[in-house]
């Protein structure tokens, strides 16, 4: 992973939204601020607004998805966008067309934005590299690397509850291993500047290199929850997993179950996060997922204004590329030159 | 405009005042109070309705539109700071119309300048004046001041 970020396009503005890593406190902000305005978009009557009228978004799932998919879903069509679903996990990828080939086919198109979920981390860098320079490419999710505009959501959801990061005890509890949330949600806090953060879980399922994220490691839970102010809890990804990790969900539950009585160690006015689907009884008791603490909902209704901020900068940050590509003076980057010619790579094999 | 505007807020108890962020918020924050209306003044954030997305993408946000107050059937003093092109009370307008159907909507401006682009006139404002190209208007409040100074 040596070549440069292809976020930032040739006027260095950011084309593409696919890791928090590398993106400044600055940007960050901006995003929250951005889907701030667009949360009061969701409480009139006509929710939509025209920004991006004559948009076409293209959702590019080859992962299944129901709650990433609906958000970036409603967010374009509150944006007026065009939206299209291509089904990827039963469409010509599994009749052997290529990654690149589908690219292109929605290319010709004439999309101007893809939204892409993928199994393979990677995946999203891969084909914003790989796309014409006036397309912008969203991730919603690869792997087990990033899903920035969950980790967005998540921030936005804590600044509107908590305000200031840096006095902010942030615990994250689970897999953080197969956690592209943890990863993206790690991230931004660090940016953010939260006062700290501790991750809570098995060895089995922390990241080899969770020492150098910037978080602190506890295997004991109620010592991890004393003084939290947020408290995250995370999907066990059993689909992620291979060999033995955790001896059994009513153990995991157990010892790292998030309890009322566990949740009373944490400050009083704590918040409890998930970013879903729960799994009741295993990461977290239905009693806290209801309880007055959670904010899980909260969390569901601010993915559309997240989203409707990220998709909107990028689209405008690509318009004056789009104006000089109709013109006929934006020249094709080199990559996208260079790909034109090797269109071999398959699809759930991004090789970057 | 408080002396323009006060026969028509006599006449009609159930006026609703909007400003447009933010000049239009401080305007009208000063005309609602001089006019002690009985409707909360509105606040409308336009970012999203501008028509020149696609020339500078996504203006800087200046926090939520704010109409707490439905306006169906209302009479709407909706009020800037000032009017030139017009594109921002087109903008105002569209937004307003996503929030319902006001009976009217009167538009009251403390400068009007030229610079017209649209077919919109100020019912009431404070001043007129006719400026050059490149003159920018700007409006600081505490204390009032109306800047004009190059375009950057």
């Amino acid at each position: 992973m040596s070549l440069p970020s292809p976020q930032f396009n040739q006027l260095g503005t950011l084309q593409h939204f696919l890791t928090l890593d590398g993106l400044d406190k600055a940007t960050l902000t901006a995003i929250m601020d951005a889907a701030e305005n667009f949360t009061s978009v969701g409480d009139r009557m006509i929710k939509n607004v025209p920004l991006l009228r004559g948009k076409t978004v293209a959702n590019l799932f080859f992962e299944n998805s129901t709650r990433t998919r609906t958000a970036f879903e409603l967010a374009a069509k509150r944006l007026s966008a065009d939206l299209l679903n291509v089904d990827l996990v039963t469409s010509s990828t599994n009749k052997g067309e290529s990654l690149l080939d589908t690219l292109r086919v929605l290319e010709s198109l004439q999309c101007d934005m893809f939204i892409v979920r993928h199994g393979e981390s990677g995946a999203a860098d891969f084909i914003a590299r790989h796309v014409k320079p006036t397309i912008n490419v969203v991730n919603g999710g690869d792997g087990q690397a990033s899903h920035p505009t969950q980790g967005m959501l998540d921030m936005f959801t804590i600044r509107q509850h908590k305000g200031d990061f840096e006095k902010l005890c942030v615990v994250i509890i689970g897999d953080i291993r197969h956690s592209r949330v943890a990863r993206s949600g790690i991230a931004a806090l660090n940016t953010l500047g939260a006062g700290e953060i501790r991750v809570v879980g098995p060895r089995t399922l922390m990241p080899t290199d969770v020492e150098s994220m910037g978080v602190s490691w506890y295997s004991d839970l109620e010592k991890a929850l004393h003084g939290a102010d947020v408290v995250m809890g995370l999907r066990l990804q059993t689909e992620r997993m291979s060999g033995i990790t955790i001896p059994s969900s009513r153990e995991f539950f157990a010892t790292y179950g998030l309890t009322k009585e566990r949740l009373a160690l944490a400050k009083p006015d704590a918040i409890v996060m998930h970013p879903g689907p729960t799994n009741r009884g295993v990461e977290i008791s239905a009693e806290v997922a209801d309880g007055p603490q959670s904010v899980i909902l909260d969390q569901v209704t601010n993915g559309v204004a997240i989203r409707m901020a990220v998709m909107s900068i990028v689209m405008g940050n690509a318009e004056p590329l789009r104006e000089a590509a109709a013109n006929g003076v934006l020249e094709d980057t080199p990559s996208n030159k260079k790909t034109n010619s090797t269109p071999s790579e398959k699809a759930g094999s991004p090789h970057v | 405009m408080q002396q323009q505007l006060a026969p028509l807020c006599e006449a009609d108890p159930g006026i609703v005042m909007i400003g447009i962020k933010t000049g239009g918020v401080l305007v009208g924050a000063a005309l609602h109070e001089a006019l002690g209306l009985a409707t909360p003044l509105g606040e409308l954030n336009i970012s999203f309705y501008r028509d020149d997305f696609s020339t500078v993408g996504l203006h800087p946000v200046v926090g939520p539109s704010q109409l707490t107050t439905p306006i169906d059937g209302k009479h709407i003093v909706l009020v800037d700071d000032v009017l030139s092109t017009g594109r921002t009370v087109r903008a105002a307008m569209n937004e307003i119309f996503d929030y319902g159907r006001p009976s009217r909507i009167t538009l009251a401006v403390l400068v009007q300048r030229d610079g017209h682009e649209l077919p919109i006139r100020a019912d009431v404002f404070g001043e007129s004046m006719n400026l050059d190209e490149s003159a920018h208007v700007q409006l600081t409040a505490n204390p009032w001041f109306i800047e004009i100074g190059e375009r950057a």
